[in-house]
């Protein structure tokens, strides 16, 4: 394994391993996800997926090659390059809900660039030491670059990519030390938005939060903006419920009963459950889940493959892809840990959550968990330019392992 | 705010373990979530997999086949095609039915038809032709891949060989309705089923029907059929059971053929032994087979609009004035109250009509019949005399008389629809109808001679010679023989002694076997046969005739009764009795019953 280590920029041969292992098992599913009896877009699909592989082993070998330094130089412009792409999108944008930009032979998606550019332009935010975030309001300038990406992404609108956003945030805050207490009282006034729909949760959320402001004492300006923020959110639930599509409601709602509309909005969630919980503990066996061979699992090569992994592969074939990625997940997590430079750990460390936001996101989806918001499974999921962004991400990865 | 190298990496550390225990605690919540949709419920899920791709299809059972009393088939099953559609989104289905209508002859009614049976029952598979033919079926098999969604299944039809000769008796069969569906006794049946809708089919519907099989087969999501999924949790159908009647085809079909040309009518022919009917046979009648799969629009109105009501059992569920036939059930009445025996004379003499009040009744022999007693009476049918015997015997107790007969009651024969008969119950019967004031006691000559407020079925009129010839409670009729079939006497008699009984049967004989008897020109040849004529008055047109008889009349094993609508035109051709006794004769023939001594041998060859 030493001359692994001779290569320029690879810091982590085993999660080198793991990176293409999972991604050859997805592609495998992908070939699976295209063996239906019905006409459909994912047949010989698998092909084209092999072909953008050999694409993003190029970004992965661009991305490690790339000094952190140079990268943290390139932060801005990297994150002002992604913010008109943002804004590019909704001149020309395509695709199904017009959030695909056309390049040519491939598409991209501005909103997974933009969660790179976020991230560098975070992590060099905050891993520079001339900052001070010792009050709340000093935290204006993090939450303000996560905050114009994330309005853009909502205004696609793309709930699922725009949540990550919130997640960066959180990840990138937490990474840098910021206590606990001030990130949550940052957040809660999201919180407040959810728990707006009823009054008694809400009045105990603001016992809780009133509480906290008496113990941890910030600036009472402070103090009165963190009510009054959670007083707003909490105020606007029901207008913002009301200001949604029925389309959009139901999407919501379906994830708390998909009996409510078995023929609509949960379709997907009915049968994801079905093909899942048919595979029982071995599966149907690989390529022959009748669920999908018969095209009652919707989307079964992009954001609901893993439905077709647990129909075919059954509860080991889930386990086995669980603990490939909890083990990726870990090593990443140690280079975040070990990595002295504050830029390159930040990096990784953002990049670690945005990796397990998707995974959370897209299984508690498919088992019916979370709410269907259309976040792909890195490395597995159908999708030529978000497979290149993540091996771009994992290139970077492994330039901070090797420079660490 | 600077830190400290060391400070800093204790932080990352504490930190990094906090992330760990976050993120290794949602995995193991996410794994908690497979293993309880994977491993807890799997056996659950694995049924709704199976519920959504598997589909059943029901397989029709062969209904019951009909067979004779001599076990020839009446009723029979061959080989055909059922094609449907199966459930899915209401456009694909119209897209396929148009696809197929010039194929499958469905025409634009039926289209809407179906279009509406489809709104009604989305989810049962639509069935388009039940009664497909070979190239039809070869049609769409040819082309499989654009008809993915059609089912086509073998589903027996049924057939009558002798359609028009069995017609009323036997009815026909066709799909289930929507109406028909929410009738307890169709409970269980699906929809597109095949039920006997008239006749014996939907009498001994229970029986024939058979109970139905289920098979499966596996769909996508878009509702094509992809293959047949066998893994034994179809089961077969059950056949449905023989019938035997005890019919004899070989006289129906000869009943439908020598039928009067041009003319209506019916008749029915009743073993008085044991009830089994041996004839039962309408005119015009229809073509049942045609019914079969869906009865055409354009023949079910002409059918409907034909001015001789072919549709129309004239047997069981059609009733006429019996006419000079009543004269028996008038001298049976007559001796059970003792105002009449055999040689009875009445105080005025025939001289071919009778005066009560300011009205002159007629007899139809303008000529007169002189002095006559009741045997003389009967045997040349004369009115005058019976006018004076039903004044003799008064309205009340001809009421009572008749009501203690049977008369206004069903047979019970197992057909559906059939009608009683109407005959007064009591004067309040005509206090009712015209008022206490509006009719007088002259009503009852009309009655003793079989008119007025009097209408009978041929079937009722059987049954009572029945009872005459045997001289017991007859038995209530029934077209199907078999231990399943209970054989119930209908619980009176003609309530007459031996002698008195015979001393009618004599006269009966009279009539048909002495010249000057109004059948004798039509007597069988070989065996003895007893009867009535009957001229019953038509409001409409000619009168109807009439006959009511039995034969052999030592043993009868045969009763019939037959009527030719409008058939006694001019007063002297009556259609009605050469067609019985011809019938009589063939019967008796294919019995194998020998001559009667002193009649003429029979023939061999002709």
């Amino acid at each position: 394994m030493s001359w692994l280590r001779r290569i320029p920029g690879l810091g982590d041969p085993t999660l080198l391993g793991l990176m293409f292992l999972l991604t050859g098992l997805g592609i495998a599913m992908i070939y699976s996800a295209g063996q239906v009896e019905v006409p459909s877009v994912a047949t010989g699909i698998w092909v084209r997926q092999l072909a953008w592989l050999c694409v993003a082993v190029m970004a992965f070998i661009i991305a490690s090659r790339v000094p952190i330094r140079f990268l943290e130089w390139f932060a801005p412009w990297l994150y002002g390059l992604s913010l008109g792409l943002l804004l590019l999108v909704f001149a020309i944008g395509t695709g199904p809900s017009g959030s695909w930009l056309e390049l040519g032979p491939a598409r991209l998606q501005p909103a997974e660039v933009a969660k790179l550019g976020t991230i560098f332009m975070l992590a060099r935010l905050l891993g520079d030491r001339d900052q001070d975030f010792a009050g709340l309001s000093r935290l204006w300038k993090p939450v303000a670059v996560v905050a114009v990406p994330f309005g853009l992404v909502l205004l696609q609108p793309d709930l699922g990519s725009a949540l990550v956003f919130g997640v960066i945030l959180i990840a990138a805050l937490f990474w840098a030390g910021i206590p606990l207490v001030k990130i949550f009282l940052l957040v809660s006034p999201a919180v407040s938005l959810l728990l707006g729909f009823n009054w008694v949760v809400w009045g105990a959320w603001f016992v809780v939060l009133l509480v906290l402001l008496y113990f941890h004492r910030p600036f009472v300006l402070e103090s009165v903006a963190v009510i009054l923020a959670n007083f707003a959110a909490g105020a606007l639930t029901m207008p913002l419920w009301n200001s949604l599509a029925p389309y959009q409601q139901n999407r919501l709602l379906v994830f708390l009963d998909p009996e409510v509309d078995p023929r609509g909005a949960g379709w997907h969630l009915i049968q994801s459950k079905v093909a899942i919980g048919s595979g029982g503990l071995f599966g149907q066996g690989f390529a022959t889940g009748p669920q999908k061979r018969l095209a009652f699992l919707p989307e079964q090569h992009t954001d609901f493959i893993f439905s077709v992994v647990g129909e075919e592969l059954g509860f080991i074939g889930v386990l086995l892809f669980l603990g490939l990625f909890a083990w990726i997940l870990w090593r990443v997590l140690r280079i975040a840990i070990d990595t002295d430079d504050d830029f390159g750990s930040g990096v990784t460390f953002c990049l670690f959550a945005v990796l397990f936001a998707h995974l959370v996101q897209n299984l508690g989806m498919t088992v019916g968990l979370l709410p269907i918001t259309g976040l792909p499974l890195p490395l597995v999921s159908y999708g030529g330019s978000f497979l290149l962004l993540v091996y771009a991400g994992f290139g970077v990865i492994q330039r901070v392992a090797a420079e660490r | 705010m600077m830190m400290m190298d060391s400070q800093k990496m204790a932080l990352r550390r504490q930190r990094g373990r906090i992330a760990l225990i976050a993120s290794g605690g949602l995995l193991f919540l996410l794994a908690a979530a497979f293993f309880r949709l994977q491993i807890l419920s799997g056996s659950q899920y694995v049924l709704r997999s199976e519920e959504n791709r598997l589909r059943a299809i029901s397989v029709p059972a062969p209904r019951g086949t009909i067979y004779d009393r001599n076990g020839l088939v009446v009723a029979e099953n061959i080989p055909g095609y059922v094609i449907s559609v199966l459930p899915g989104p209401r456009d694909t289905i119209a897209a396929t039915i148009d696809r197929l209508a010039g194929r499958l002859d469905i025409s634009p009614e039926e289209r809407l038809e179906l279009l509406a049976k489809n709104r009604a029952r989305p989810n049962e598979p639509l069935v388009l032709r039940d009664n497909a033919g070979f190239d039809q079926v070869a049609f769409v098999e040819e082309r499989r891949p654009a008809f993915s969604r059609i089912v086509v299944e073998p589903r027996p039809r049924r057939q009558y060989p002798n359609g028009e000769a069995v017609a009323h008796m036997i009815g026909y069969v066709g799909e289930i309705s929507e109406p028909e569906l929410e009738l307890p006794r169709f409970e269980g049946y699906e929809p597109g089923r095949i039920i006997g809708k008239d006749g014996l089919e939907s009498q001994y519907e229970e029986r024939l029907a058979g109970t139905p099989g289920v098979r499966y087969v596996e769909v996508n999501a878009l509702g094509s059929i992809v293959r047949d999924f066998d893994v034994g949790n179809g089961t077969p159908a059950i056949p449905g059971e023989d019938l035997e009647l005890g019919i004899d085809l070989g006289l129906q079909i000869m009943a439908d053929s020598i039928f009067p040309e041009g003319m209506r009518g019916g008749v029915v022919a009743i073993d008085p032994r044991n009830g089994e009917v041996l004839l039962l046979y309408s005119h015009p009648a229809f073509d049942p087979n045609r019914f079969i799969g869906g009865i055409p629009f354009d023949l079910w109105t002409s059918l409907r609009d034909d001015p001789d009501k072919p549709m129309l059992n004239r047997v069981s569920t059609a009733t006429y004035p019996p006419g000079s036939t009543w004269k028996l059930i008038v001298s049976t009445i007559g001796m059970r109250t003792g105002d009449l025996d055999i040689r009875s004379y009445m105080q005025h003499v025939c001289t071919g009509g009778l005066s009560f009040g300011n009205r002159y009744f007629q007899c139809w022999n303008p000529r007169g019949h002189g002095g006559l007693d009741l045997s003389g009476a009967i045997k040349g049918s004369c009115n005058v005399y019976f006018y004076q015997a039903g004044q003799r015997i008064g309205l009340d107790a001809m009421t009572a008389g008749a009501a203690d007969l049977g008369f206004g009651e069903r047979t019970g024969i197992d057909l559906p629809f059939e009608i009683a008969g109407v005959f007064p119950e009591s004067r309040a019967y005509f206090d009712r109808r015209y008022g206490p004031r509006g009719w007088t006691e002259s009503v009852v000559w009309n009655l003793a001679i079989g008119q007025g407020e009097n209408q009978q079925s041929l079937l009722r009129m059987a049954s009572f010679y029945s009872a005459l010839a045997t001289g017991q409670s007859p038995v209530r009729p029934h077209l199907a023989r078999d231990e399943n079939v209970a054989v119930r006497r209908m619980g009176w008699t003609v309530g007459l002694s031996e002698s008195q009984r015979q001393d009618l049967v004599a006269a009966l004989t009279r009539v048909v076997n002495e010249p000057g008897g109004t059948a004798y020109a039509y007597r069988p040849q070989h065996w003895t046969l007893a009867g009535k004529t009957g001229t019953a008055q038509n409001p409409h047109g000619a009168p109807h005739s009439w006959f009511v008889g039995f034969a052999p009349v030592q043993d009868p094993r045969i009763v019939i009764a037959a009527i030719v609508e409008q058939g006694h035109p001019d007063g002297t051709v009556s259609l009605a009795v050469p067609y019985a006794s011809r019938l009589v004769s063939r019967y008796l023939e294919s019995i194998g019953l020998p001559p009667e001594p002193g009649r003429e041998p029979r023939v061999a060859a002709r």
